[in-house]
């Protein structure tokens, strides 16, 4: 699945656009050489004992990513410090404000992060091997700061218990109907970088006013996006109107009665990239831990937690509907990095929370 | 004591022993001034100014006008009243019963009252989201399973203002309830006899005497139950931000998410300090007035009520009250644990250790987390026992001038609640010249802070019960005041010192609403863990390490009831 279709706009393009205007210096770096995971990083890394790992990515998967690394590099421990991708924003800010460098290797599921770090200069050039072997371009910063870690859906779903497939939802839309007050749950852009990347992607394609629908519904309002599948799972609402598409499939495959449905009108997809600070504490086990992430073994790790990978060996899992046949929303960190703050402020107007 | 004011009067002396106690009321008076004055000074003056720095009052304006403040504003009121409603008129009954009746099985009352009052209130906000959430909750469940009603059909639905009431006070009347019973265990009964002797009926007996004397007590513990309310975090953030309305707590912490608004959230702390320092000046003024109800002291056991057959009905009264702050919610997290999915009832298909597994084994921050609270509850109750205990000695022994400035200061931070604390100290220790930021010193100042008023308190009537004869004994043997206090005073005092330690380790384990503000992601404690494993909804986590907590908590309450010389009388004044 290397190819993830040529309508998308990648982030990669657009954050190599926001650096070059604010770079407007002619001199640039050329791209870093791939770096191969060497004995002597290992050594290094080792005596480091330790990497952090901020992200944004459901625990129980990160948790897992973390028990993998650990298992193949052993005495080096990996701490997950996950909360909602705007939380890591907001806590990586206070932290470095603060001069606080706790933090080796983040990932974001709000990709407008990495371009808004990039340009304060924090994050340190490092190109695994796999990332220039198998990653499509449009996946990589050209500057080598990151590329794309992860991908998922924020798509909506249905409790196959409570709701008949025939009377599930098929379009953003249908949620509007009067029959689904009171039994929507829905994630919040203030707190997940999915949502927020949605957020963008849906009112700039249907537009403010199906928000301000939806808003009528008595939606139940949670806050990361990993929630609303838990919740349809619970039997707590019938219906989600967005969360991510890897946790209903893993709660589905441990027998939970979920489904997944990708609107009619397009689903939004959200890229998530894996960074590495320059400041980062630990910085030979961070690049470790980089390299793993993107090579086939934890990639492969991901496909099974439901996610997509642009790892070029990596295929979909049997029984997820490839993201090739999915009408997915065009991704724009650009523009989310713009109008990040306004979105947020008018979500919190929309929803009262 | 003549003899002793002309010992140390003696100029011999004086010049050539070194009384230590004013340099430790100076550097007391100084930490004082540092924890309670420092952070509220930078409060005030960042909701005077603007991003810029320029003097402003547009933070107040917006407060006052803008509906997306008025909205929680009005919300916080009527949640604060109702649950301070709701406390009286359930804990009053309650109290008197325990302490004026011959209802039976009264120290268990007291005792489960008192887990009660140890569950972090957001611990209890989980569980009772696993227990009445409209459609997952266990209770709608039972109701559906049991009436044969649609599956939409629901009888509780916690996310609702009133679910929140309900929450806030199954947490909160034990405080109206320790203070009505205590108020009533130290009422004589003989007013009450010389009233029934008079011909008084049983009911103008309790019209006229009893409410009478035990009305400061339920108006001070209304008085707390409303400030409590007012100022959690934890239970509306778990419970009102799904139904879609913020309170005022969790509007200043939504106004510490990006982009931050620091000025707005300093502006909107200040009025709950306002309400507070007004609301605690009208409690000590309600109480400063109970004095004749204390007159004489406890001169026996009060005549208890005989209820006669109503004794079990008061008993199942009361034990209906205790399922929803204990029973249930225990219940629900104890299911969870062992639940593959948390809102379903165990069974043998879907047992499972996997959620043990997952926190210990998996679950990378749980270490660290467990870690770091052990540290701050430690310091902190051993930093906060030892200038309560100093703090308590200058004060009840008059030891120096000022005294009573120093009892005040001591007090003061009871005024601050959590939150705006936890805002204040932000933004103190964020910038130079102390950036205490990251570091687990800034947890521990907020802790000690919060804890103090109540060790001092403690410590102080412990002080008062010490005949201060044997301090002059030693003081006139050559001792110094501090010799004194270490040799003399403390050892008397040891019980109430381990009690008082004890107690403060308790209240740490479960404090969030300033934690939440100023942890890190190296100082995370476990009450911020379960917060944020609540907003990604993992609940069968929570449930685990909710009830190791728990355990934690049970077992030094438990240790505290074993001190020799201890025991339940004391545990009661807590």
């Amino acid at each position: 699945m290397g190819g993830v279709g040529v309508s998308r706009r990648t982030i990669l393009k657009a954050s190599g656009a926001a650096a070059v205007g604010v770079f407007a210096s002619p001199i640039r770096a050329a791209a870093p050489e791939p770096a191969s995971i060497t004995p002597d990083l290992i050594e290094a890394a080792k005596k480091e004992g330790k990497v952090i790992y901020y992200t944004s990515m459901d625990l129980p998967l990160s948790e897992r990513l973390a028990k993998a690394f650990e298992a193949k590099y052993p005495g080096i421990a990996v701490r997950v410090e996950r909360t909602g991708a705007e939380r890591v924003f907001q806590r990586v800010g206070q932290e470095y404000a603060s001069n606080i460098h706790a933090v080796d290797v983040v990932n974001s599921s709000d990709a407008s992060h990495f371009i808004v770090w990039k340009r304060d200069s924090l994050l340190a050039s490092f190109v695994p091997e796999d990332v220039a072997k198998y990653y499509p371009v449009e996946q990589r910063d050209r500057d080598g700061m990151f590329a794309a870690f992860r991908a998922s859906l924020s798509v909506i779903g249905y409790n196959t218990r409570l709701v008949k497939p025939e009377d599930a939802p098929k379009s953003f839309a249908d949620l509007l109907d009067p029959k689904w007050a009171g039994k929507i749950v829905k994630a919040h852009p203030g707190y997940s970088g999915t949502i927020m990347t949605a957020t963008y992607e849906m009112s700039r394609d249907i537009g403010w006013d199906y928000f301000e629908k939806l808003a009528k519904q008595r939606v139940m309002q949670v806050q990361s996006a990993s929630d609303p599948p838990k919740k349809l799972a619970l039997g707590e609402r019938s219906v989600m109107a967005d969360g991510n598409e890897y946790v209903l499939f893993q709660l589905k495959e441990s027998g939970g009665a979920v489904e997944p449905v990708y609107p009619t009108e397009g689903t939004p997809l959200i890229v998530s990239p894996n960074g590495l600070f320059k400041a980062a504490p630990n910085p030979n086990a961070a690049r470790l831990f980089q390299s793993f992430c993107f090579s086939p073994e934890c990639q492969q790790l991901m496909i099974d937690g439901g996610m997509r990978s642009f790892h070029g060996q990596i295929k979909d899992k049997p029984g997820h509907r490839p993201l090739d046949d999915v009408k997915a929303m065009k991704e724009d960190a650009a523009a989310v990095e713009q109008h990040g703050d306004e979105i947020k402020a008018h979500y919190v107007k929309i929803f009262r929370v | 004591m003549n003899l002793t004011l002309a010992v140390s009067a003696s100029p011999a002396r004086s010049t050539f022993r070194i009384d230590w106690s004013r340099p430790i009321l100076v550097v007391v008076a100084a930490a004082l001034c540092l924890l309670v004055v420092l952070p509220l000074g930078w409060l005030v003056y960042y909701s005077l100014h603007d991003r810029a720095g320029g003097f402003t009052l547009a933070n107040f304006a917006q407060l006052a006008t803008d509906p997306t403040f008025l909205d929680p504003l009005v919300t916080t009121a009527i949640l604060a009243i109702s649950s301070a409603a709701i406390c009286c008129a359930v804990a009053a009954p309650m109290g008197w019963l325990v302490a004026r009746t011959d209802m039976p099985l009264r120290k268990t009352v007291r005792a489960l009252v008192m887990a009660s009052f140890v569950t972090p209130p957001f611990l209890g906000a989980v569980a009772w989201e696993l227990l009445a959430a409209p459609n997952s909750g266990l209770l709608n469940k039972i109701f559906r399973a049991a009436t044969g009603a649609e599956p939409d059909d629901y009888l509780f639905n916690i996310y609702t203002l009133p679910g929140l009431i309900f929450v806030i006070a199954c947490y909160t009347f034990p405080y109206v309830f320790v203070l009505v019973a205590n108020a009533l265990d130290r009422i004589p009964g003989d007013l009450e006899d010389a009233s029934s002797i008079l011909g008084g009926s049983a009911w103008t007996t309790a019209v006229r005497v009893t409410i009478p004397l035990a009305m400061p007590a339920v108006l001070a513990g209304a008085l707390i139950a409303f400030l409590q309310a007012m100022t959690l975090f934890g239970s509306p953030a778990i419970l009102a931000l799904p139904a879609g309305f913020h309170t005022m707590t969790t509007k200043i912490w939504s106004l510490f998410q990006y982009p931050p608004k620091l000025e707005l959230a300093a502006a909107a702390s200040l009025p709950l300090l306002a309400v507070t320092v007004a609301l605690l000046r009208a409690e000590s003024f309600l109480l400063g007035r109970r004095g004749y109800s204390v007159v004489g002291g406890r001169q026996g056991d009060p005549r208890r009520v005989r209820l006669g057959p109503w004794r079990w009905v008061a008993f199942a009264a009361t034990f209906v009250v205790l399922l929803n702050p204990v029973f249930l919610p225990y219940g629900a997290l104890l299911n969870a644990v062992f639940s593959h999915v948390p809102s379903e009832f165990v069974s043998f298909d879907n047992l499972t250790l996997h959620n043990i597994k997952f926190v210990f084994f998996e679950l990378s921050a749980t270490g660290l987390a467990f870690k770091n609270t052990l540290i701050l509850c430690t310091s902190t109750a051993t930093i906060g026992t030892v200038m309560a205990v100093v703090i308590a000695y200058m004060t009840s022994r008059k030891a120096i001038a000022w005294h009573r400035a120093l009892g005040f200061l001591a007090t003061a931070p009871v005024a601050v609640p959590g939150i705006v604390l936890g805002v204040g100290l932000f933004l103190t220790y964020t910038r130079p010249p102390f950036v205490l930021y990251g570091t687990l010193w800034i947890l521990l100042i907020a802790f000690v802070t919060i804890v103090l008023p109540f060790a001092y308190q403690q410590l102080q009537s412990a002080f008062r019960v010490v005949n201060p004869d044997i301090e002059e004994a030693s003081r006139i043997l050559g001792a110094t005041r501090l010799g004194t206090l270490i040799h003399i005073t403390a050892p008397l005092l040891r019980t109430s010192v381990i009690a008082t330690w004890c107690f403060i380790f308790v209240g740490v384990i479960r404090e969030l609403s300033a934690a939440i503000m100023l942890f890190t992601s190296e100082t995370k404690v476990i009450s911020v863990l379960i917060f944020d494993l609540n907003e990604s909804g993992d609940l069968g986590a929570i449930a685990v390490i909710g009830i190791i907590m728990l355990v934690v908590t049970f077992a030094v309450v438990v240790l505290v009831n074993r001190i020799p010389g201890y025991g339940g009388e004391r545990l009661r004044n807590a």
